[in-house]
This record gives C-alpha cells, structure tokens and sequence, in this order.
C-alpha cells in the first residue's frame, strides 16, 4: 500500500492545497508586511551611496558572502557556521519543494528531476543529518562553555534567541525525517541508509510498520514542518537572525573606501549650513549603517578584538549594534499605525549609546576587519562624536590640543615658526625647507608629532639621514605644514579638519614634488585616503623597501646582534592601508635577524591605544594600557626588540615597557631607526 | 537677566621664548600669539550656562585691539547674544585701573543685573580689575567664586578658600563675581559653532562712542607705572634624579625633607 501524500490528505475535512494557501498566503503576507515596515526606516534614514563599483560588489558577496571567507578567523564556530550556511542553500531547495508538495504530491523544482532530484535526495539527506549535527554542537558549546564574546552586557531579553533559532532549525530538520523515514518505512525498502541516511536513522524510530500510523507521521510531520518553516521566516526579521535574511545585501553594500571617513551627509553642498551635524538619534544614520545594526549575528567578534573592550573601557562594539537594534524594534515596531520616534525618554546617542562609549574608540579598525558580514564601526562613531562635537561636549582632556590646532596647526602647543626647528640638531647637512614653486622629488611630510615630540624628532632625524644617504632628493614644508588631521577629523572636528586639510593642500599645490613620503601612518592615511585632493603619498617602509629592492640600502645585523625581533602592525598602516609587507620585507634583508611573529599580527594587530591627539585622551575606565598589553604580546613570543612602523605606537609602547617594568629586557625601535642605524 | 562678561586678550606665554622689549618695561609681543585669558572663558562659560537656564541676554566685552575678534567671536559660539570690542590706540599702555575706567562707562550706560569677569588674568596676575569696576559701578562684588546660582533678585555663590575650604555666600543684584577656574565646563568651539554666528556684527567702540576722558585711559589713566621687567636669572641647574622608580622615588623624598618641603 502506498503512503498518503499530504496534498492528498484533507484536514478536519478541508482540502490541503486549500491550507496550503491559506497559511502559505497568511505566513508570506505577514512576512512583506514586516519586511516593508523594516524597509520603511531605512527609507528614512540618510542616504549613502552604496552603488559604485559594481564588479567589487559582487565579487565580495561571492567571497565573503557565500564563499564565507571570514568565517575560519575562528576555527571552530567558523567550521559550524560554514556547514549551517552551506546547509541552508541546499535545503532551500527542499524547502521549496515541500511547500510545493502541500499542492500536488508530485511536485518538483523543474530541473531536481530524474537522476539529478535522485541525487539530490540523497545530498539532502545527509545535509539534514549534518545540520542538525551542527545545532545539537553549537547548542551544547553555548550552553556549556558559554563563550564570553556571546554576552550581552547590559541589555535583558537577548540570551535565549540563539537558542530559540537553534531549536527551530532543528525542529524543520526532525520533522523533514519523520517524513520522510515514514515514507521509507512505508515503501518496505532497507539498505537505503548510506543513501538516505537521516530517514533511515528516523524510521528506526518507527517501531510500528502500521499504514496509519506512517500515515500519520508522513503528514504530520510535514505539516509541522511547513509551520517551522513559515515560523522560523517570520522569526528572522524580529530577531538578530535578520542577519540569515540581510547578511549578503550587507556584504554587497560594505564600504569601498577603506581608511577613509564618510562626510558629514552624502548629497549636501554645504554641511556647514546642516541645522545639525553629525548623528543623535537613529533615523541621523545612513540607511547602510541601520542595515549594519539589524544584520549584526552578534556573534562577538568585533568585540573580542576590540582593543578599547579589551582593556576595559566602556566600548563594545557588538552593543552598539545591539542596543541600536533594541531601539530601532522598539521606536519603529511592526505594529503601529505610525512609527513615533522618541517614545522613550532615553535619548539613542548620549543615553543608550553612552559618550563614554563613542569616546573610547581608537579607530584601530580591528572590529571591521574581523566582522564577517562587513558591519562598520568607525564611521557611525565619528558620526555620533560630530554631534557631541557640535553641542560642545567633548571629554576635557581633548580640548587643549585641538584648540592647539585650531590656533596654532599643531597639538603640541608650540609656534609655528618653530615647525622646522628640530634640523639644527642635524649637522652634517643641510634640510631643504621648500619654498613655493620649487621642485624635490620627494616631499617629507614631517607632520606635528615629528616636528614637536622630542622622542618622535629623533625618527623624523634618522628619516632625514637615511634619505640623504641614499642620495634622495627631498625638502619639508616647514613652518607652511599644518597637523594632517588624521585624529581631528576622526574626533568628528571636521570644520578644523577642513581647515588643516585645505591649509596642507594649498602648500602642496603650491610646490613641485613627485611623491609624499610621511613616516607616521596617520598622516599617511589622512592623505591618501581623506584629503579631497588626490596626492600621491607613500609610507617610510614602502620607501625603505624600495630603496632596498633598488640596491640602494645594504643592512648589517650589529644594532640587533642576534636579538629576537618582532613586529607589530600599526592600525593605519596594516589595517586601514593593507601594507603589511613591505616593513617586514626590510626587517627580512637583515642579515642574520632572528624574526618572530606575534600571534596578533596583521589584521589582528593589537591597537597600543591610538595616535595624533589619541596621544592626550584620558580613559578613566581602562583597567590596563593597550600598550602594556602589546608588551606582554610581544614577550610572550620571546622579542627582545619590538619594532614598528608609527611614531605614536613607539610612544605607547616605550611608555608601556617602562610603566611594566620591562626596561633593559625588551626595547621599541621605529622601523626608520632601526634601518639607520644598521645600515652598512 | 542681563549679563555682562570682560573679557581679556593675552599674549600666549606658555611655549614661548620670552624677550623683554627696549626700555624694559614690557615683554616683546610681536611673535607671540595672543588668546583668550583662561579665567574668563569659564566666566563666559558661566554667563552662557544660566542663560541656558533662566533665559536673559549675555553681552560680552573686552577692551583689546581688532584681533581680539576671534576672541570675541568665540564668545558668540559659546552663546552670547552680542559682543563689544573697545579700543583706541591711546589705550596702549593702559593698566587693571584704566581699563576698569573704560569697562565701567561702557557698563554704566546699559542694563545690567551681573557681571562676570575672570579673577585674574594669566599675563599679568594682578587680580584687580574686578574689584575696581564693581566700586566704579557701585555694585558689591566678590573674587574666586567656584560655584553660582542665580536666584530671584540674588545670587548665591560658594567661594574656594585656602586649605580646602569654601565659603557660601549671597548677595543682591546688581553686582560683580570674578570666577575661579574649574567652577564649570567649558564647552567645546567648533570651527562650525563659531561660523554659525559670523554674521553677528561686533561693533568697535572708541573713546568718543564711550565717553572717557583721554585722561583716564592708556598711560595717562594708568595708576601703576613699571620701572622694569627682567627676566629671572639662570638658576643653579636642575638635579636630575636617575635610577630605579624606588631609588627615584628615595632621593625625592630626601630632597624634599632637605629643603623642608616636608616633615
Ligand atoms: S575601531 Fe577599534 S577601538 Fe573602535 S570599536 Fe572598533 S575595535 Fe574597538
Ligand atoms: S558586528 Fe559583526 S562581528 Fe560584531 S557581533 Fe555583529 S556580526 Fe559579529
């Protein structure tokens, strides 16, 4: 006898199909209706050009959206996460089917037919097994090892969503084996469990071989699989596993310009003229940023690299997803007749999204380059601070050195006529301050730190001397350089930014040069990647690889004599500009160098606490110095010598060796020093 | 509520290398930078903070030349209803009471129920001129208040006294309280804030706007005459501690003890 199909089987009388459309029409309606409402506050929102370059688009979207290429970064949740996805594609399919199979009992998706829907059977078979594997694992690791990354410090309600999500995918996989091991069951046919083997497992269950209880459990577990099914839709979009639905529109929309700052608001002319800058309330986002806060998984991450999290600060990244999530649910709901922003008296920015938070930032990047789905931090925050900004409120410790700036062009507080004065400490020769309409190749871009920090001067000086004895042509602005600007227009001071920019802008425009050269990673950046002007800039390691895959410097190991050597990546030269080769590249062409790689390297850099005007920021929550951190990093590897390759990462990292008490045992050395002084 | 706040325009001091200008009696201003005077930007600060509350107008002013503008302007950004600069090239070489002279008939001629003033000055450090613009005017005043609230008809304030101890103290309106540094926050001026109000016009007002005698202005209305100005001799040369933070911290105390600076 054969099974009863379910389109075939009447429900308390009424037709299946009937049913079918009515929960499938029910269950699909509601689910527009959601995602229009959804739809709808980013409509909202500001806008931001997300169409460009069409090609990078999409080949990110085949990468890291269904290539899920950052999901390894952690080995284990990224093997359980790369089967659940690869699970999900496949049993689409059957999905699809099944709801078919509610219509006609031989329903099939035109091309799963003959020997290809033979296979496929079996592929899906197996694919259920897999995945409901993978559920009971990632259920277990939560519930035993609890993951501190998972957290949600703060917020109530959140804890148990994995676990509803969890269940109801593995309810869908259960009850797609009660049918179709009923069905098996029913055909008397055995030795089908290396094909099929998922039914096979479920009608060992079966105890009974009798037609109306396989009847009953062929049926019933398709309807109970259908209603997962419709559930679990309707669930996505009310939950953080939005992120099942939004993920790879958020990978395809992710920002193209790295290292670069969004401006005030995309389409203004003006935004001076804007009745108010920066972002205070959660429609003050792009619509990008929102898609950011209802795609994020929370899967903790971002936050477990984040250094500011790290140290203790009052920042995690996630939350701020989370919390602006929570807010967008509860501000824009799915049911009200009209949307009412600012039902709650807690203000999004300054309240839910504390000043401590949006201060404590470095900028370093980490969180980005660690999110799988592409989700943006930097920018939202530079957003947030441009409001406090504009109310006036900014942490104390802040205010001096950007008045300084605002004054005076740099930080430090010193005058203007005294930017070159640190090249009377160099004998031997003299330095070129390039006067307007004259011609260098290379023009160095000292920038403040170089010019006024008596530690940093001693980098600017061995910059200086290599470049005179590998014969280069350079100059210096001098007295008409003004601060790059990295750290204020980051601080979200972008009227200062647009003076110190277009002042450095004038001066460039004003002399002939061919390239920039700039040792601090910071200036680097904020040319290259934020001044509206297009400069060609490169950074002291890409110049010292040159000269050396040019001939044109030859190193000896005497400074370093058989000392452990390691590198850290600084944050704007690794992360935000992608240059990690080219200093290791030099450290590599000393002879005999005895070279070990921290185990947060690269795009794992470890932030040492941020540059520019980061240097004067005063955190009263941290509990230890990122800096300090970053020495226990680098001794844990057995280095004796760190180096690396920004002037503010030297800064914290000396002071750091010092305040840990690790002088004499381990020793900072800027890249530049260090090929100065080995050079033969 | 009206509310008027002096402001003073300094030579910035603090990373520069100090001459003394010919004739020894002043120091070489041309390289120097100039800004506010740190004490009268919580004295705007404040002024713009009970606006915020209880609502009035704030009126700045400062006797110093056209540059003083961005000074000015600053106040505006900070919240200020209108700004004054006064000057007139007679006024150079004026001191604490000469300006008082000036600030006063400027003061004299429009409402006003306090004024708010720095107690010092960063420059010169004389802390005068508070105390003679209230007598000028013939308001009560009081210096170093740390602390303010404007009540109905008063204020009371809270002023910060040696060794740690403060005094709360009332007084009627009209009167004059020259601030303490760090009784508020100043907040932030943004290149932005400051061009929101670059339309506001900020008159220039002479002598004869005024009506001060050439008498009570510059030198001649200057009640302290400097015989000189010199700067400190060069000292012994610093001792620089070396050594462990524990040797460091050792030597220091017994320094410390040595010079009596400790028991
Ligand atoms: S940029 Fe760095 S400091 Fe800022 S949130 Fe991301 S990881 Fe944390
Ligand atoms: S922002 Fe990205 S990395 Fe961070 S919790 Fe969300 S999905 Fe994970």
């Amino acid at each position: 006898m054969n099974i009863l199909e379910p389109a075939d089987t009447p429900i308390l009388g009424a037709p299946a199909p009937a049913i079918a459309f009515i929960i499938l029409f029910l269950s699909i309606s509601f689910f527009f209706y959601v995602m229009y409402r959804r739809i709808n506050l980013l409509r909202k929102a500001a806008p931001d050009p997300r169409f460009s370059d069409i090609p990078t688009r999409v080949q990110r979207v085949l990468v890291y959206g269904f290539g899920q290429w950052r999901q390894p970064r952690y080995l284990g949740a990224g093997i359980l996460h790369i089967l659940l996805f690869a699970g999900f594609i496949i049993l689409s399919l059957r999905s699809l089917t099944l709801i078919g199979r509610g219509f006609s009992p031989t329903f099939h998706i035109p091309f799963l037919t003959g020997s290809v829907g033979f296979a496929y059977d079996s592929i899906k078979d197996y694919t259920v097994l897999v995945v409901l594997i993978v559920c009971v694992i990632a259920m277990v690791r939560r519930a035993v090892f609890h993951p501190a990354r998972y957290d949600h410090p703060g917020t109530i309600g959140h804890e148990h969503e994995a676990y509803v999500i969890l269940g109801l995918v593995s309810a869908l996989m259960i009850t797609d084996m009660i049918h179709d091991g009923a069905a098996l069951k029913a055909s008397g046919l055995s030795g089908e469990y290396y094909r099929l083997p998922a039914a096979t497992l479920a009608s060992m269950f079966m105890p009974t071989n009798s037609m109306p209880t396989l009847n009953f459990l062929h049926v019933g577990g398709y309807w109970t699989h259908i209603l997962f099914f419709l559930g679990l839709l309707n669930y996505l979009p009310v939950s953080k596993h939005f992120h099942v639905i939004t993920a790879i529109p958020n990978v395809f929309f992710s920002n193209l310009n790295k290292g670069s700052i969004k401006p005030v608001k995309y389409g203004v002319a003006d935004w001076m003229e804007l009745e108010q800058c920066g972002v205070s309330d959660l429609t003050g986002f792009t619509w990008k940023h929102i898609l950011d806060f209802y795609s994020c998984a929370d899967c903790g991450r971002c936050s477990d690299n984040c250094p500011a999290n790290t140290v203790g600060r009052a920042l995690s990244p996630k939350m701020i997803s989370v919390k602006a999530r929570d807010y967008a649910y509860e501000h824009f709901p799915v049911f009200d007749r009209v949307a009412q922003p600012g039902r709650s008296e807690r203000k999004l920015v300054g309240d839910i999204i504390t000043e401590q938070e949006i201060w404590a930032c470095t900028t370093c990047g980490a969180c980005e380059a660690e999110c799988p789905i592409f989700i943006e931090y930097i920018d939202k925050i530079v957003d947030m601070r441009r409001y406090l900004m504009d109310r006036g409120d900014i942490p104390l410790s802040l205010q001096k050195p950007l008045q300084q700036i605002k004054k005076k062009g740099n930080a430090y507080g010193a005058m203007k006529s005294k930017r070159s004065a640190w090249t009377k400490d160099i004998e031997e020769f003299q330095i070129r301050i390039l006067e307007e309409g004259e011609h260098s190749d290379l023009l160095f871009f000292v920038d403040s730190c170089g010019s006024f920090d008596p530690r940093i001067q001693e980098i600017t000086k061995s910059f200086a001397r290599t470049m005179k004895r590998a014969n280069v042509d350079f100059a210096i602005l001098g007295p008409d350089e003004n601060d790059s600007g990295n750290e204020v227009r980051r601080l979200g001071e972008e009227g200062l930014f647009e003076q110190v920019s277009s002042h450095n802008i004038d001066a460039f425009q004003a002399r002939s040069f061919n390239e920039i050269v700039a040792f601090d990673p910071h200036a680097f950046n904020v040319i290259k990647n934020d001044y509206p002007e297009p400069f060609k800039v490169i950074h002291s390691s890409q110049f010292l690889a040159r000269l050396l895959s040019n001939g044109d410097l030859s190193l000896n190991g005497g400074y370093l004599r058989d000392r452990t050597v390691t590198y850290h990546d600084p944050c704007y030269l690794g992360r935000h500009n992608g240059i990690y080769d080219e200093p290791r590249r030099v450290l590599k062409a000393i002879p005999g160098i005895r070279y070990q790689e921290m185990k947060r390297s690269f795009s794992r850099s470890f932030c040492c606490s941020g540059g520019g005007l980061l240097l004067w920021y005063e955190n009263e929550e941290e509990k230890e110095r990122m800096g300090e951190r970053r020495v226990k990093m680098a001794m844990e590897v057995g280095a004796q010598v760190i180096v690396t390759a920004c002037p503010f990462c030297l800064i914290n990292i000396e002071d750091a060796i010092k305040t840990t008490g690790n002088e004499g045992k381990i020793e900072v050395i800027d890249l530049v020093e260090l090929v100065d002084r080995s050079m033969s | 509520m009206n509310i008027i706040v002096c402001m003073k325009w300094i030579p910035d001091t603090s990373e520069a290398d100090l001459t003394v200008s010919p004739g020894a009696k002043d120091i070489k201003k041309d390289d120097l930078d100039f800004d506010m005077n740190d004490w009268d930007r919580f004295a705007i600060e404040e002024a713009a903070q009970i606006k915020e509350k209880v609502g009035g107008k704030v009126t700045v002013v400062s006797v110093a030349p056209e540059e003083s503008e961005d000074m000015l302007r600053e106040c505006l950004a900070r919240g200020a209803d209108e700004a004054f600069q006064i000057w007139s090239d007679e006024m150079e070489g004026g001191d604490g009471y000469a300006t008082a002279s000036v600030l006063a008939s400027f003061i004299n001629g429009r409402p006003h129920d306090l004024i708010l003033t720095g107690t010092l000055a960063e420059d010169d450090g004389a802390g005068q001129l508070g105390g003679m613009l209230a007598e000028m005017l013939g308001i009560p005043s009081a210096t170093l208040a740390s602390r303010i609230e404007v009540q109905d008809k008063k204020v009371a304030f809270v002023r910060e006294l040696e060794g740690g101890l403060y005094e709360a103290m009332e007084m009627d309106l009209p009167c004059l309280i020259a601030v303490a540094t760090g009784l508020n926050e100043p907040r932030f001026v943004s290149i932005r804030a400051v061009r929101k109000v670059a339309s506001i016009e900020i008159p220039n007002l002479g002598t004869g706007e005024l009506g001060v005698g050439a008498d009570k202005i510059g030198h001649a209305g200057a009640r302290i005459e400097i015989e000189k100005i010199e700067l400190p001799p060069e000292g012994e040369g610093a001792e620089i501690v070396k050594g462990k933070p524990e040797e460091v911290a050792a030597r220091l105390a017994e320094i410390l003890k040595e010079k009596g600076a400790i028991a």
